[in-house]
């Protein structure tokens, strides 16, 4: 059925892509820099990462990993730790001499060891780990990250990790914008730059699924007996999608360090796991689209739209009741709840945005005749 | 040297006898359903919260606690009809990430009802009395847990053993299907499941409450992962696995807090060495090894994947 | 029927005559704190007295126009991931300066979404040295951490005659950490001992703990721990029937502290930076309003025992006031060039800022709770040579 694919819908696809980063740099350029829309795009370009990272596990390899978070912490701190500025640390690591890190490296090459030192962590992990069933994996993977949280935050490890206290002073995504002699922005790119960042990734992701590899994945994942029996090597390929899906989550953890601006162990909790996935699910388990959607929809609804369901909010001179802080978390844990029980499927099923287009253009030619 | 350990004996007892009560319901809920139900721990908070509320309304506490237990009863079959039933034939992924979403629901849920604020739990008389052990001091209640655990498993175990329903629990945990062919009503038995489950919580979220008597939203979420943890130390599906788990954990987790001044005073170490900081960790390491040398856990059964 | 709406009319109508303040022009007020999470009840406390004093000085006049002060409050749920999203919605409210947060942690990591924007904050009683240092928009009215350390390690010493002191502090909070690491140094200056611990987050049980102090033959516990987890500390020690005094910094000043101590044995000694009774006019005025809202009154804990984080909250609204007010302009960069040279007396003193923007300080309040009353009690005013 398939066999003259055609090439149409991706040319539309990345026509579509590119219009939207142009669209980003338009915006960043004439709307205020202070706009609330431009936190949720960094932040969602983020977890569109992260949440892509983790579909590649658990949407096409088929392991339920829940160690996502602890992988970003890793990340999160090699970033922080390779970029402060020598100038800062000694206010940074103020209880332990500044340190014992005396150098920094570019921000793209710390990037890269962030993403290095995540996989290297679940190459180790995964040796134990990988060979264990489902739910077993889930729960073991969780354990793990916790076990990295109380390592980072061991006092005993403070001149490199700082102990429990925070890194901060590192290049934030604000620091990518151009500045002239004055300290005036020129040109604004502290969004675009983050979009960059994912979309390079999530390409790179892309390209893995679409290999020979990729759909070496997606037969463990229908079936591991069988992939077996057609001669995949289980255990080499798991490690392979462990160890890439924790590549990318350690690079999204170094793009949260730089919108936090600040990097605290604490933060990187069981909680940060669930959020990841529930919006992979709610973009739909196997659709690389679906989770970079359900991210930027998700941040936005939980940090920005629905904000004023935290707030008092008065209609004419009628108080709206039950409005006050936390009911926007209560709303929005009934919309997740809904999704996940209804519409099991989620925005894109495992469908992506080329199928999409190629349905669509089917039918129109359909029409035609 | 045994003056030293023993505190810390003591208080591993007593939160392992607590976790021991949350085990137990993520323990038969997976022997039957192969769910790991990420919403337990919650509803083990809730209970807490709902005891806040009901004693501050002014009820008796005699009235209280068996209104905070059925509730929490109701509460647990609730969760199962309206987020794990209509998912019955759907991949088992599915139901665990609808527990996930159950369990960020209930925390929000409570989070917004107290505002965020920490609630003190009320004073249940005659078990959060101080009492002294030889040398050590502590609360009735921390005394009264393992033997109550213990009833209250014995109990479980006959129900399980003796009974219809008990029984049809066990045919439902060894095999689906054919229960259901055999006439079962599998329904009725995945509710009782649920129902004796948020009942031992109830019950450990008094015990624990009363012994720590803060509840926050999130006081739910590492007790819950302990006890799955113990739960899974102990072998999977089985009850009494799950209930030595749960005192292993407890005991452990407190030696490992302890055992910086245990090794101090025992003359091995000059200064402390900051192990506290690992406690939680160290539940987790265990659950690791435990899986990689012996996946079932200590008394689980072996379980053959069909093709 | 009709006269019924015409009257429901009126009354609408009438509603706006009476808020007359309304068709003045805003100016907005940051209020950058938690009000949920571990530090949920400190955070709200602290917002109170900003509330307070925004309802008794709503308006301020800023080169001869008189503005109508808004105070925009933003949630940073005690937590550094929630903290940037917080911050950032203050920026997009274009609001002319921030106080807060309550707690160090949030504080640093809000900071730079506040520079970016060239909006200066004032911080209420965020202890940490690292708040204000080597940066030129956050500034801070209250106590440093050095200071406060050094305070307690002498009390400790001197007063209570300890020689060890077992010291217990949250895993990843960089208040406590801080804290325990300044006592630390004093302490171990004046020639005692000190042992540290760390307990993760989220720990309920503190018996073990609390068993350690006694097998270390500790003479102080220090825990300059969070509210919530001091009053598990307490009523647990109170359990194990602990005889040795628990010690403790600004965080534990709150009468939530207070009640969990009462009808117990543990002493529980704090410094803090105000003492109810220094300031009567402050304290009625503040009751009164408590009084008058019940909302306000559960926020504080249910009762209208004052925490010195309100008066330093309302201390920071009039130190932003004045800013404002020298400045002449609701620009934040105006403002944030206006504030080094701010100086008011406050309730909590007299307050001027140094060279890194923190208020001098030379005393600070030492409290015990009275085990029969749950109140808090003034010792003495400490001071460091």
């Amino acid at each position: 059925m398939n066999q003259k694919k055609s090439k149409t819908p991706m040319i539309i696809t990345l026509v579509l892509v590119a219009a939207i980063y142009v669209a980003v740099f338009i915006a960043e350029q004439t709307l205020p820099a202070n706009s609330m829309l431009f936190t949720v795009l960094k932040k969602g370009a983020t977890y569109a990462l992260v949440a892509v990272s983790m579909n590649l596990l658990n949407g096409f390899t088929g392991i339920f990993s829940l160690g996502q978070a602890g992988f970003m912490l890793v990340g999160a701190y090699m970033y922080g730790i390779f970029t402060i500025p020598i100038a800062q640390r000694a206010s940074v690591y103020q209880y332990f001499d500044g340190g014992m890190i005396q150098f920094t490296v570019p921000v793209i090459v710390a990037m890269i060891l962030a993403g290095l030192a995540a996989a290297f962590f679940a190459f180790l992990i995964g040796l134990p780990v990988l060979r264990l069933k489902s739910d077993y994996l889930a729960i073991a993977t969780l354990g793990f990250a916790e076990i990295i949280r109380a390592i980072f935050q061991w006092n005993g490890l403070g001149p490199i990790t700082n102990g429990s206290n925070m890194l901060r002073s590192f290049p934030s995504f604000n620091d990518f914008n151009i500045r002239d002699g004055q300290g005036n922005v020129t040109v604004y790119l502290s969004t675009l730059i983050p979009f960059l960042m994912a979309g390079v990734c999530i390409l790179l992701i892309v390209l893995l699924i679409n290999s020979s590899y990729g759909r070496a994945l997606k037969a463990i994942r229908d079936d591991e007996v069988a992939a077996e029996a057609m001669g995949i090597n289980l255990a080499h390929h798991k490690r392979l999608a462990f160890c890439v899906s924790s590549f990318f989550a350690g690079v999204g953890g170094a793009m949260l360090a730089m919108y936090q601006t600040t990097v605290q162990a604490k933060s990187f909790t069981s909680a940060m796991t669930y959020e990841i996935l529930l919006i992979v699910v709610i973009g739909g388990i196997g659709s690389v689209t679906g989770s970079v959607l359900s991210s930027f929809l998700f941040v936005a609804c939980s940090e920005w739209w629905l904000r004023f369901l935290d707030e008092k909010q008065m209609i004419g001179t009628f108080e709206v009741p039950l409005l006050r802080n936390g009911f926007r978390l209560v709303v929005f844990s009934v919309i997740i709840m809904i999704v996940v029980l209804f519409f099991r499927r989620g925005i894109m099923g495992d469908k992506e945005l080329p199928d999409l287009l190629s349905r669509r253009m089917k039918s129109e030619g359909r029409r035609k005749k | 040297m045994w003056d030293t350990i023993f505190p810390y004996l003591l208080s591993g007892i007593s939160v392992g006898g607590q976790y021991a009560l949350i085990a137990i319901g993520y323990t038969m809920v997976y022997g039957i359903l192969r769910l790991i139900n990420f919403a337990h721990g919650d509803v083990f908070m809730v209970a807490g919260i709902i005891m806040v509320y009901i004693a501050a309304s002014g009820l008796p506490l005699w009235l209280c606690i068996p209104l905070v237990l059925l509730i929490t009863v109701a509460v647990g079959f609730l969760i199962e009809r309206a987020a794990y039933r209509p998912l019955r034939s759907a991949p088992r992924m599915s139901v665990m990430i609808s527990a996930i979403g159950v369990s960020y629901m209930l925390q929000n849920l409570v989070l917004y009802i107290t505002g965020g604020l920490n609630k003190q739990y009320p004073t249940i008389p005659g078990i959060s009395d101080t009492v002294a052990i030889g040398a050590a001091k502590t609360k009735v209640v921390t005394v009264i847990t393992p033997f109550l655990v213990i009833i209250l498993v014995v109990a479980l175990v006959m129900l399980i053993n003796k009974t219809k329903i008990g029984m049809a629990m066990r045919a439902v945990s060894k095999d689906f299907e054919t229960s259901q062919l055999m006439g079962i009503k599998i329904n009725n038995v995945i509710s009782m499941t649920f129902i004796i489950g948020s009942f031992l919580a109830g019950v450990g979220s008094i015990l624990f409450f009363t012994n720590y008597p803060t509840v926050i939203q999130t006081s739910g979420a590492m007790p819950g992962l302990k006890a799955f943890v113990a739960a899974v130390f102990g072998g999977i599906g089985s009850i009494p696995g799950a209930v030595i788990g749960a005192f292993i954990i407890g005991i452990m987790e407190n030696i490992i807090k302890g055992l910086d001044v245990i090794l101090f005073k025992a003359g091995v170490i000059s200064a402390p060495l900051g192990l506290a900081t690992f406690s939680d960790a160290f539940s987790f390491a265990l659950l690791i090894i435990i899986l990689v040398v012996k996946p079932t856990g200590l008394f689980g059964e072996k379980v053959t994947d069909k093709v | 029927m009709k006269k019924l709406i015409a009257l429901v009319l009126a009354l609408m109508m009438l509603v706006p005559a009476f808020s007359v303040a309304d068709d003045l022009p805003v100016i907005k007020i940051g209020v950058y704190e938690p009000a949920s999470g571990d530090s949920g009840a400190g955070g709200k406390q602290e917002t109170l007295g900003v509330q307070y004093a925004n309802a008794k000085t709503p308006t301020v006049e800023i080169g001869g126009t008189t503005y109508k002060v808004e105070l925009v409050m933003a949630d940073n749920g005690s937590s550094t991931d929630k903290a940037p999203s917080a911050a950032q919605k203050l920026v997009s409210e274009n609001v002319s300066v921030v106080l807060g947060s309550y707690g160090s942690g949030v504080s640093i990591a809000g900071s730079d979404y506040f520079k970016d924007a060239n909006i200066p904050a004032i911080g209420l009683t965020c202890t940490n040295p690292q708040v204000t240092a080597g940066n030129s928009h956050y500034f801070r009215v209250c106590f440093l951490d050095p200071f406060q350390g050094t305070v307690l390690a002498n009390y400790a010493s001197k007063e209570l005659g300890a020689t060890t002191v077992y010291c217990l502090g949250e895993l990843g909070n960089d208040y406590d950490q801080g804290l325990i690491t300044y006592f630390k140094q004093a302490f171990e200056a004046l020639g005692g001992m000190v042992i540290v611990d760390s307990f993760p987050t989220g720990t309920a049980d503190f018996t073990s703990y609390l068993t350690n102090a006694t097998g270390y033959n500790a003479d102080v516990f220090f825990c300059p721990v969070s509210i919530a987890y001091s009053t598990q500390i307490i009523q647990q020690a109170s359990a194990q029937g602990l005889e040795i005094a628990i010690l403790g910094g600004d965080t534990l000043d709150s009468n939530v502290v207070a009640d969990a101590d009462k009808g117990t044995n543990v002493k529980v000694v704090i410094t803090t930076f105000y003492q109810e009774g220094a300031n009567a006019e402050f304290d009625e005025g503040f009751k009164a309003w408590l009084n008058e809202n019940p909302d306000m009154m559960t926020n504080n804990g249910g009762n209208d025992v004052i925490s010195a984080v309100s008066v330093m909250g309302y201390d920071g609204y009039y130190v932003a006031l004045a800013a404002l007010q020298a400045a002449g302009s609701t620009d934040g960069a105006a403002v944030m060039a206006a504030l080094p040279s701010v100086e008011i007396d406050g309730v909590s003193g007299h307050i001027k800022f140094d060279e890194t923007g923190d208020a001098v300080r030379t005393s600070a309040f030492v409290k015990t709770v009275n085990n029969e009353t749950g109140e808090w009690q003034f010792v003495t005013e400490q001071t460091v040579d």
